[in-house]
C-alpha cells in the first residue's frame, strides 16, 4: 500500500539539501576560482570525492563524524543538545554531501565560462568585488547554476546508501522513496515498490525534462 | 596629467616604459604582442607592474617603493576593451548607467548629453545582441564616459568596425577628447588610426619605447608605403 509520507519527505529533504548545496557549491567554486591557495588541487579532488565514492562509504564516514560517539556528534550534543543521527536532518546531511560535487562542478564550469573581461569592465567602472559578483558573475552563470541545482535535487531524491547509514529507515520519520522501495521489495510487496518506482521516475523525468525545455528556450533567446 | 614609469617581466621580454600623458590623446603604437595592452591593464589596476610608479593628478595608483597598488574601482580610470565588453544580460541603458556612482540630476544631464553626442538616443532599450559593431562601440564609449573618469583607456577601439564606421568614429573620438579634456590613452597597431586620432604617438617594440617607427608605420591598408611622416606628431 503506497503511503504518501515517503514521497513528501523525499521532496522535503531534497528541497532543503538543495538550499545548502547551492550556498556551499557557489561559495566553494567562487573561492577556488578567485584565490590561489596552496593544496588547491588536493582540495579540488576532495570536493569531487562524494561523486566517486560509493554512497555507503560516505554514509559510513558521516556516521563516524556525526554519530553519537563521533567528534561532531559529541560537540552538537554537548553545546546545542542536538542529535542528528536517525533524524530527517541526517537525511538532509546525506543528501547535501552526495549532491555537493554536482553543484560544485556545474558552478565551476559556469564561472569558467564567463568572459573575464566583463568582470574587469565592471571593476574599472567602479564596482566592488561584491557588486561584480552579484551583477555580472551570478547573472551570467545562471543557466549553469540552475543545471547544478536540478541535478543536485534529482540526486538527493534518489539517495539511498548514505541516507540509510545515518538516517536509518524509520517509517513516517526518515523513510524516503528509495528506502521505501527497498523495504517494500524486501517484504515481497512488489506492487507498492513498483508504485514508488513509478512515482520517483515521474518526478525525476519531469525535473530533467523541465530543465532541458528551459535550457532550450534560453538558448534560442540569446 | 598621468605619469607612467613601470617595469614588468612578461614571458618573452621585459616591459619597460616611461611616459607622461597630458590631457590629449596619446597613442601607443606597435605590433601585436609588444606589451601595449599590458600597459593599459597596469594603468587600470587590472595588472600589477613589478616595479616603478603610476600617478595621476597627484594620486599614486601604483608605487613599488611605498607598496601601493590601488584597486581598479577607486582609480576612476575607464577602460574601453577591444571587444567592448558590454554586459550581455543588461540593455543599453543599464550598461551605460553601470558606472554611475550617484544618481542625481547631473548624472541625468550627462546621460542625455552622451546619448545625443554619440547619436544613440534610439538605442536605450535594445539588448546588446541587437546592436551593430558601430553601435556597440558608441555604447561602450558612453558607458566609459558616464563613469566620469579622469583617464580613458582605449584598446584598439576601432579594429572591430567596418571602414565607414571607423572614419566616423575616429572624428568622434577626437571631438570627445576635446570636450572631456582628459588623457585618452589609445592602443592600436593601425597607422591610419594612430595618425588620425593621436596628438602624440609612442612607438613600442618588445616592451620598450623606440624612437623610430616600425616599417608598418608608413604602410597604408594595402601594404603600400605612404608619404605621411611620424615627425608631425612630435
Amino acid at each position: 500500500m503506497v503511503e504518501w509520507q515517503p514521497v513528501i519527505l523525499s521532496i522535503k529533504v531534497a528541497s532543503i539539501s538543495v538550499m545548502f548545496v547551492f550556498f556551499l557549491g557557489v561559495l566553494s567554486a567562487y573561492v577556488m576560482r578567485s584565490t590561489d591557495i596552496p593544496g588547491k588541487a588536493a582540495l579540488e579532488s576532495f570536493f569531487t570525492l562524494p561523486l566517486v565514492l560509493p554512497p555507503v562509504v560516505i554514509g559510513f564516514l558521516l556516521l563516524i563524524l556525526v554519530g553519537k560517539q563521533g567528534p561532531v556528534g559529541i560537540l552538537l550534543k554537548e553545546y546545542f543538545d542536538i542529535q542528528i543521527i536517525f533524524t530527517q536532518s541526517a537525511a538532509v546531511l546525506a543528501g547535501t554531501v552526495v549532491s555537493f560535487p554536482l553543484m560544485y562542478q556545474s558552478t565551476k564550469a559556469a564561472f569558467e565560462g564567463i568572459d573575464k573581461t566583463l568582470e574587469d569592465a565592471a571593476r574599472t567602472l567602479g564596482a566592488s568585488e561584491w557588486r561584480v559578483f552579484w551583477t555580472v558573475t551570478m547573472p551570467l552563470s545562471w543557466p549553469g547554476l540552475v543545471s547544478g541545482l536540478v541535478l543536485s535535487f534529482a540526486r538527493t531524491l534518489g539517495e539511498f546508501g548514505a541516507t540509510i547509514m545515518i538516517a536509518g529507515n524509520i517509517p513516517g520519520k526518515t523513510q524516503t522513496i528509495p528506502l521505501a522501495i527497498y523495504f517494500a521489495t524486501e517484504s515481497n510487496d512488489l506492487v507498492t515498490a513498483g508504485m514508488y518506482v513509478i512515482i520517483i521516475s515521474v518526478i525525476t523525468f519531469s525535473i530533467i525534462f523541465g530543465l532541458n525545455h528551459w535550457k532550450g528556450k534560453n538558448i534560442t533567446l540569446h | 596629467m598621468l605619469t607612467v614609469d613601470i617595469k614588468k617581466n612578461l614571458s618573452d621580454f621585459t616591459l619597460n616604459i616611461s611616459f607622461a600623458a597630458p590631457n590629449k590623446t596619446i597613442v601607443l603604437f606597435g605590433p601585436s604582442g609588444c606589451g601595449k595592452t599590458t600597459i593599459l591593464r597596469c594603468i587600470a589596476g587590472l595588472l600589477k607592474p613589478d616595479e616603478g610608479s603610476i600617478t595621476s593628478n597627484g594620486t599614486v595608483f601604483y608605487s613599488s617603493q611605498t607598496a601601493t597598488h590601488l584597486p581598479p574601482r577607486v582609480r576612476n580610470v575607464s577602460y574601453m576593451f577591444q571587444d567592448f565588453a558590454l554586459f550581455p544580460h543588461m540593455n543599453v541603458k543599464h550598461n551605460i548607467w553601470y558606472g554611475v556612482k550617484t544618481l542625481n540630476h547631473q548624472a541625468n544631464q550627462l546621460y542625455e548629453k552622451l546619448i545625443t553626442l554619440l547619436k544613440i538616443e534610439h538605442l536605450p532599450h535594445r539588448t546588446i545582441s541587437q546592436l551593430s559593431g558601430g553601435e556597440k562601440q558608441r555604447v561602450a564609449m558612453a558607458r566609459a564616459l558616464m563613469a566620469e573618469p579622469q583617464i580613458l583607456l582605449l584598446d584598439e577601439p576601432l579594429s572591430a568596425l567596418d571602414a565607414q564606421s571607423r572614419y566616423e568614429l575616429q572624428d568622434e573620438l577626437k571631438r570627445l577628447q576635446e570636450i572631456w579634456n582628459i588623457p585618452f590613452i589609445l592602443v592600436t597597431h593601425s597607422p591610419e588610426e594612430a595618425q588620425a586620432i593621436g596628438s602624440e604617438v609612442l612607438f613600442l617594440h618588445r616592451g620598450q619605447q623606440v624612437s623610430e617607427p616600425p616599417p608598418s608605420w608608413n604602410m597604408n591598408g594595402n601594404g603600400k608605403t605612404t608619404r605621411s611622416s611620424f615627425q608631425y606628431f612630435y
